[in-house]
This record gives C-alpha cells, structure tokens and sequence, in this order.
C-alpha cells in the first residue's frame, strides 16, 4: 500500500523544494483525509471508530505505536480515538503466580522477536 | 459542471447523498474544471452565507450506512475514494482558500448542506480567512543509522557463550536506545525551528514503517502551515536544517490541502 513515487525528496546535501508536484503517497493522504479536515456531521452517520480496518489496522499502521513509544511518545495513550476502540479490552488475568508466569511468557517472547525485528542498527 | 448559477440549489433523487469536499468562500465560485468527484460524478457548489460546499452526489448504494461501513473496510476501495476527494480538494485548494472535510461528509441533500454553511458560518469563514495565502507542507525525518553510535562488545569479558550472547544484546539494545534518543532530540530541534519560521505547526504522530516504506524509523511528522510569499525561505530552512542534523533524513512533502490546520490548535494533543 505504499507508493514508491516520492515528489520531493531532500537529502542533506538538499535540494530545493519543487512546486506544484502532487503528493502521491497513499499513506500520506489516508492519513490527513481520515485524520484532519475539518468533521462536519452529515446525515450518512458512518464512525470510522466502528470501521475495524481504521481502528485496528490502518490506524495501528498510520501511527506507529512501537516507534513512538520506543522514543517516549505515548499522548496517544490518552487518545480516546486510540486507547478506547484500538486496544483489546483487558480480561481479567489469572491470579495463580504459576499461570500469570505461564501466560507472560508467549507475550515476552513475542515482545523479544519484535525487537528484534525492529532493529534498525544491528 | 457546475449548478451554481441556479437559483436554488439541485436536489440529487432519492438514492442519491451528496458528499462533501471542502468549503471555499464565495456565493458563486466556480467548480472546479477538470475533475470528477468522489463516484466519478461532476464536482458541483451549494452556495449559502457567503460560503460554497464544494461537493458530488454519491449513490447511497455505495456511499450509503451500511455501504460505506462495508466498503470503508476495503483498503482497494478505500484507496480509491480517498485519492478521489484529495484530488478535489487538491484543486481547491490550488485555487484558493479551502476547508478541506473528513472523508466520508455525506448528506442527503443540498437543503441539508446549505444549512451546515449557514450554521457553522462563522468559524468556516474565519478558517478560510486565517487558510487564505499560505499551505501547509509535510517535513517527514527518518533516522540515520550510521549516524547513531554503535557499541561495540565488551572484550575479554568472562561467561559463557549465554553471558556474552547476553552482553551482546544489551549492548546493541543500549545503542538502539541511543541511536533513537539522538534522532528523537534531532527531531524536536528541526520541528521547533520549522515551526518558528511557519505561520502554525503540527506534529503528527510518526507514520509506522509498513507505511512509511522506509528502512528507518521516522521520528519527525510535522506539517507546517506557510505563508506563500515566504516559501523559499521555509525550503532554505529545511535545507539548512538537514545539514545541521545529518542524525535523520528529512524529507518534505506537499504543497498539501490545509489538512492539518481546519481545526483550533486546543482540539489537539500537546507535543513537546
């Protein structure tokens, strides 16, 4: 879903920026179409926060919820946009230490492989 | 193309809702030339109060509750109807002064979008008024991998292969943590500084990897709004800023619709 056509790219060498190029990149149209413009309340009453797609995929995708949080970004935490529709309501856990242990250890592990995939540097 | 010379304003049939793009000032804009709107039907005005809904009829089969809920879940869809009221607001905006809407604005008839002019008069027209001369442009900053500091593994060091598999790892998850530190102050310093030159800033929340397309993680999405006479100063700044922080990559996007800056500052979260 990414388009590769870049208008304007400024590398630190840089360039100057051209005028009059559309912006072509799909994410970055999603992004404001869905996310600013100005809401108005017409009578086709569709919430994007009932769309699944929005809340729990494209949204998911649009704001990088690792990213930002790896670098201390966390004011979606309070989005009611994001915390209240994007994340699964939280059951209540087992209270036996054994079982909370137990069920800890598949989110660690995939918590690890994330990581690991998200390493740019290495 | 355009109905806005009639003296009233057309009602689509029944089946029919009228979905909006944008709002521009003026009582008899022209629509905009060249364009089809958001199911390939003629762009057309609804003029009211000074102010003109820029808008197309969209066929409730498609652009309906239930539709629009059911095919807003199809990305293919969703990629098309999204590119097709940027386009226009695209014109729009290239023209003038435009409020751009949130995809999916339908009414179900003319009557029905006069009245959101009429009644959201004043502060349509004070956006326009505080929208007209200037743009809003993206500045996107990745990080640079080879700019962040690297640490290298402990030599000599007892253990174990686990113990120095361990060692390993935190070393690389220290100068990740690093690396990300750096270009994240990278980030806050060029988005302060854009943000002085523009006339209003946002910075957005950054786009993820699957999205962006990028090797890197962005850690700058700002959009800047610009005033038109001072654009060359705005790209000089960028320019300049790229040379001061070769830690990220910036990369500006637009010009763009005032996407980012229809609603009051206070509606939005608080970035450093």
């Amino acid at each position: 879903m990414t388009v590769g056509r870049t208008p304007s790219v400024v590398q630190n060498s840089g360039q100057v920026l051209p005028a009059g190029h559309e912006p072509a990149n799909l994410g970055d149209i999603l992004e404001r179409v869905l996310d600013r413009g100005i809401v108005i309340a017409g009578d086709i009453r569709v919430s994007l926060l009932d769309i699944e797609l929005l809340t729990l995929k494209l949204r998911l995708v649009i704001a990088s919820v690792d990213t930002a949080r790896q670098i201390g970004i966390d004011w979606w935490e309070h989005d009611p946009w994001l915390s209240s529709r994007a994340r699964p309501p939280v059951e209540p856990g087992p209270r036996d230490p054994e079982e909370v242990e137990a069920s800890r250890r598949p989110r660690a592990a995939a918590r690890a492989e994330r990581e690991e995939r998200d390493e740019y540097d290495g | 193309m355009s109905t806005t010379a009639e003296p009233t304003p057309t009602t689509p049939g029944a089946g029919t809702g009228v979905w909006l793009h944008g709002v521009v000032a003026g009582d008899t804009p022209p629509a905009p030339a060249g364009i089809t709107g958001i199911a390939g039907t003629p762009v057309r005005t609804v003029a009211a109060a000074g102010l003109a809904a820029v808008v197309s009829d969209a066929p409730l089969t498609e652009y309906g509750e239930e539709a629009l809920r059911r095919n807003l879940e199809d990305l293919a869809w969703l990629e098309r109807a999204a590119r097709a009221h940027h386009a226009v607001v695209d014109v729009l905006s290239r023209a003038g002064a435009v409020v751009p809407a949130r995809l999916a604005t339908v009414h179900r008839d003319d009557g029905r979008v006069a009245r959101v002019l009429v009644e959201r008069h004043d502060e349509l027209a004070g956006t326009l008024a505080r929208l007209t001369g200037r743009e809003e442009w993206g500045v996107k900053g990745y990080a640079v991998p080879g700019a962040t500091p690297r640490a290298d593994e402990p030599a000599g060091a007892g253990g174990g292969a686990g113990a120095a598999y361990l060692r390993r790892r935190k070393a690389q998850l220290t100068a990740r943590e690093e690396g990300q530190r750096i270009a994240a102050d990278a980030a806050a310093a060029v988005h302060t500084a854009l943000a002085g030159y523009a006339v209003t800033a946002r910075r957005h929340a950054p786009q993820d990897r699957r999205l962006s397309g990028a090797p890197t993680p962005m850690v700058l999405n700002g959009a800047y709004l610009v005033d038109r006479d001072r654009l060359d100063g705005f790209a000089a700044l960028v320019r300049e800023l790229g040379d001061r922080h070769p830690e990220i990559r910036l990369e500006p996007t637009g010009p763009w619709p005032p996407y980012s800056f229809v609603a009051e500052p206070s509606a939005e979260p608080a970035w450093a």
